[in-house]
Formats: C-alpha cells, structure tokens, sequence
C-alpha cells in the first residue's frame, strides 16, 4: 500500500512549519493536479473517492460540496474546534502537518469557487493557532496561498481565528455563529450552511482531518483511496488511543479495522479490559465484546454506536463506572448550550443525579428516573447535543448498571453502619 | 512533567498595551471579536477578566449593543466578566484524565489551595477550574495554566508548578 495514502507519511514532528521539507515529502502535488482539473472534476474525484467527513457525523464530502448554492460566493471553513473528550488526532495534524490542511484547503477552495476561508481553532489550543498563522504566512510567500496560486490564476486566502471555550460550537452551524461574534447557539438545519452559512452566503465546513485527506486523493487519485479500507467507507482514519492503554496515541489504520488490532498496535490494555468507549463522549460505553468491532461509520452504526471521532478510551476493572457516570453526565451539563429547556435542565438533572450516585449518596430509583429524563431529551432537545445523552447513559446503565446499583447499596450500608 | 513552571509564566506574559491600542489592530469585523477578547482579557498586569469599561470600548468599536456583548462572553467558557486569579489553572477531568488520575489531582490541589472549582485564592493568584477536555488524552493527566498546556501530571509535578508560581509572584 503506497504510504504517501496517511497523513502520518505527512507528519513532521521536528520542523511543522516547514515548508521545503513538506515539498520534499510529497506536499503540493495534489493541490498541482486540482489545479489542472475544473472544480467539477475536483468534486468528482473526491465524491468517487468515497472520502466521508471524519469529524463525526460521516456526511460523504463530494457531496457537501456538491450542494454548496449557485450564484453567491461561498466561504470554507475548516473546523480545528477539537473539543471531544479523548480525541486529540487534529492536534495531531495541525501540529505536525499544518500544510497538509491548508492544501486541502485550498482544493476545497477550489472545488466550491471560495476565495476566502477560516480555520476555526479550540480557545484551549492558543499555540496551534499561532503556528497555523505562520504557516499560511510561508505557504503565502511560496506562492501556495493568496493571490494567484502557483500563477494559475486562482486566489484564497486563509485567517485563523479563536474560540472562547465551548463544546458544542464543534457543531457547525454553532461555529458559524461563533465566528460571526455571536453566542455559539446551533442552528435550525435546513437551511444547511451550504446554502445559508457564514454571513448568509453558501459555506462548506470541514473538520481538519477530512480536508488532510484531500490532497492525497488528488495526488493519489480516487481509486487509490477508494482501495483502501471498508467498501462503503474507503481510505485511513487517525484513532485517538487513551486511557488504559499501555502506548497511548494517535494511530491510523484503514476504516474497517478491529477494535482489537488497533489496540494490539497501541501495545494492548493495561490490566485487564472492562469497558471501552468508542467515538467520545456522545458514543456508547460498550463491554470487551466491543473488541470485535470493525471501526467504520456503517459497521459502528450496525453495533449500536458511532465512530464519531475516532475516539477509543480503554478502561481496565480498577475503573469504578459510577464515576464514568458522574463524569460523562458532568460534561453534558456543563457544555449544553441552554438554548432550549430540555437539554439545558435534562442535562442539570441527570447530572444531580449522577453526582449524588458518585458520592454514595444514590438511590436505585434515580437509575431509571435518568432513562426517562434521558427519553425525554432525545425527543424533545432541539439539537443533536441533547440527543445524544441517551446513547452514553443507555449502554452505561444496560452494561453496568448493576455494578452501580451494587455500589450504591454498599455505600448506603457503610453510611448505616458508621451511624 | 513536560514543561517548566518558568515556560508557564511567561505564557501568561500580559500585554502592556491599553485597551484601545489593542482594539485597532482588529477591524470591525465580528469574526476578529473573540480574538480580541482574549487580548484585551490579559491586558494590563496580572488581570484575567474583562472590565466593565473594556466591555463597553469593545461594544463601541464593533457596533454591537452592549448588552448582547455580555450575552456573547458571558456564553464561552474562558471569559470572565469578574474578577479572577492572575493565573488560571484549568484542570482536565475528561474521562480519559479521570481514569489516570485526574481525580487524586483535583483533590489534592483543592486542600493545597483551599478553593474548590470556579473559585480564586485569597491572595488574588489562583483561579481553579475544572474543563472537559485539553485534547492532550494520550499524555493525561494534564492542566492548563494560563495559555500552557502541563502533561502527564502527578502530585509532586502538580506542586513544583504551583509553588514555582508562587515563589515567583512574591
């Protein structure tokens, strides 16, 4: 398999920014085939690539593309807004392969006719930010970035901007708001920001690790890509491996490929397995039959889960899942955005309730109280977010609620006894 | 631990500069106004919030009532409209940072400088905060002061940092 096909081939931990090394590497050919297609066949050869949004949602990105609206210039935005909790393979890319980025970038740019795009950057990575403004100032000066690129005529031109700290403008219609110097408030979809974006004109928002993957399409071709990894959904993904695992990291492996052999790479669990979440918070905590799944969006959503972001956070039998409890409800409380009531006081409830349980102060009732809560949210919240509480708190409750039930008795016996 | 109390500090380098000053490097575009708010938060000495007469300069010079300003920082996370600790200390306890210890930490920092999360030391210095995730999960547990980001903690890396600090603010 042709190694330039990973963004890892890309990744220079030594000298990010630059350039002449990344040249060297095989930086910049694909954004020289893109320039020698119109923007047509560059969507082309990224829709018969098979290439899917790798931020979480899937979504295939030819036809996002695709469906940017006629008639107004659009905008791209790369959406660096990294706030998943156990994924860090964008601060992977960004500190390591900037370039990689801005070329899939200016592809995107290409492939859509925008002439100015954004990369939203997470408040809490202040150094990616001023490293991705060096970079466009190099990949400027050399003549990849701004006016006239590599003398075709084509202009883009890249700022980087900050976030303030907020979960949820990782949705992007939320970083839309974000960056239009608003509250990070999701919005209704439709419109999609394809048609209605960033200061109402057509946008195409891209997580970092799917535009990294754009220039080795173009440089590789589509079928190269296609090739590699599962049927319905083709090419690498970067895993963010942590927790318990003996060699934590960012690992890239074909979409397709066991749990168990991921693990295998990251020198297996430390201890032995008891529970294992795929995808980030939002996705289910499953037991070790998990390790038999094959890590791609089809095959995750058959098992009940999602891919998501790739995140895996392996948890060996010292872990006490009511605090994976109280965890996980604490950071849905704390990062609701508060737009609308079910999520703002579902999330507040259940993690009232999930912090009572973690101080031994439970009771069995509360379990299903939390289901129900759960329920109503997943019918009623106005945005994924809220949603997306059942999943995690679901599987918790289902794998380990008896372990939970069993601690909340034991605590309940110790307060008894010490009265 | 990866890096030095002494890094820590001079991330946290506040800005000389005066309010206005700062306020004419960014156009009057609202996609610069986050940025902007994180500079004119850390300028002048040892300051980590936004003032009253900040907000209102800000409001003035992006055309914005003030009052949906405040709605806008009063929504992120790392703004603060109150007083705060001339140094933040941000203490991951995603579920990745929990399972390596992130707990034991928090603790331990809690009866070190007798405040709990959202709170600032008597002495002005500290300002504790628990965050969701550093996206540093490969090498957790890990904290952020001020603009640094502090891996693969432990009790005794979590102490030389914060009396580094210390000994360098008297």
């Amino acid at each position: 398999m042709n190694e330039r096909s990973r963004i890892s081939h890309f990744a220079n931990s030594e000298a990010p920014l630059d350039i002449a090394r990344y040249i060297e590497s095989g930086g910049y050919v694909g954004l020289m085939a893109a320039l020698g297609k119109t923007s047509a066949e560059v969507i082309g050869v990224v829709k018969n690539s098979g290439l899917r949004g790798r931020g979480g949602a899937g979504f295939p990105t030819g036809l996002k593309w695709e469906s940017v609206a006629a008639g107004e210039q659009p905008y791209l935005v790369c959406n660096a807004d990294e706030g998943e909790p156990g994924t860090f393979k964008d601060r992977f890319i960004l500190e390591r392969a900037p370039y990689l980025v801005l070329e899939g970038m200016t592809i995107a740019a290409l492939a859509i006719g925008a002439r100015e795009g954004y990369i939203y950057v997470r408040g809490e990575y202040p150094e990616i930010a001023k490293m991705l403004a060096l970079a466009t100032e190099k990949a400027k000066a050399r003549g990849y970035l701004g006016n006239d690129i590599l003398s075709s005529g084509f202009s883009f031109d890249v700022a980087v901007r900050v976030g303030g700290g907020s979960y949820v403008v990782g949705d992007e219609t939320a970083l839309l708001n974000s960056l239009m110097g608003n509250r990070g408030y999701p919005m209704l979809k439709p419109p999609f920001p394809t048609e209605k974006g960033l200061w109402g004109k057509p946008t195409v928002v891209n997580n970092v690790e799917t535009l990294a993957y754009v220039p080795i399409i173009l440089g590789l071709g589509a079928q190269a890509f296609a090739s590699i990894g599962s049927v319905n959904c083709p090419g690498y993904k970067l895993f963010s491996l942590s927790g318990h695992v003996a060699n934590p990291g960012v690992y890239e492996f074909p979409m397709g490929t066991r749990l168990r052999d991921v693990l295998e790479k990251a020198g297996g669990v430390t201890g032995t397995l008891k529970a294992i979440q795929i995808g980030g918070t939002a996705g289910p905590i499953f037991g070790p039959a998990a390790l038999d799944y094959n890590l791609d969006f089809p095959s995750m959503q058959k098992a009940g889960g999602a891919l998501g972001s790739g995140a895996i956070v392996a948890m060996n039998t010292s872990v006490n899942m009511a605090h994976v409890l109280e965890v996980t409800m604490r950071f849905f409380a704390q990062e609701s955005c508060g737009q609308c009531f079910p999520c703002r006081y579902g999330t507040r409830q259940l993690d009232y309730m999930a912090h009572r349980i973690a101080l031994g102060l439970g009771k069995v009732e509360y379990l299903d109280l939390m289901r129900e809560t759960a329920t109503v949210m997943v019918g009623a919240s106005f945005c994924p977010f809220g949603q997306s509480v059942a999943l995690p708190l679901k599987s918790l409750l289902d794998e380990f609620g008896d372990e939970i039930v069993s601690f909340m008795t034991e605590q309940q016996y110790l307060k008894e006894v010490s009265e | 631990m990866e890096t030095a109390p002494k890094t820590a500090l001079e991330g946290k380098a506040p800005s000389p500069q005066q309010p206005e000053t700062i306020l004419q490097d960014y156009p009057d575009r609202r996609d610069t106004l986050l940025s902007a708010l994180h500079e004119i938060q850390r300028c002048g000495a040892r300051k980590s919030w936004i003032t009253d007469q900040e907000i209102s300069l800000v409001a003035q010079h992006y055309h914005i009532p003030l009052a949906e300003l405040d709605g806008v920082v009063s929504f992120y996370k790392m703004f603060a409209r109150e007083k705060r600790g001339s140094h933040i200390i941000r203490l991951c306890d995603s579920l990745s940072c929990r399972v390596r210890g992130s707990l034991d930490l928090y603790h331990h920092v809690r009866n070190k400088l007798g405040i709990s999360t959202g709170m600032t030391t008597q002495d002005g210095i500290f300002t504790l905060e628990i965050v969701n995730c550093l996206g540093a999960c490969d090498k957790s547990p890990n904290l952020m002061v001020d603009n640094t980001l502090i891996s693969g903690l432990t009790i005794d890396a979590v102490d030389a940092l914060l009396d580094g600090i210390l000994e360098a603010e008297q």
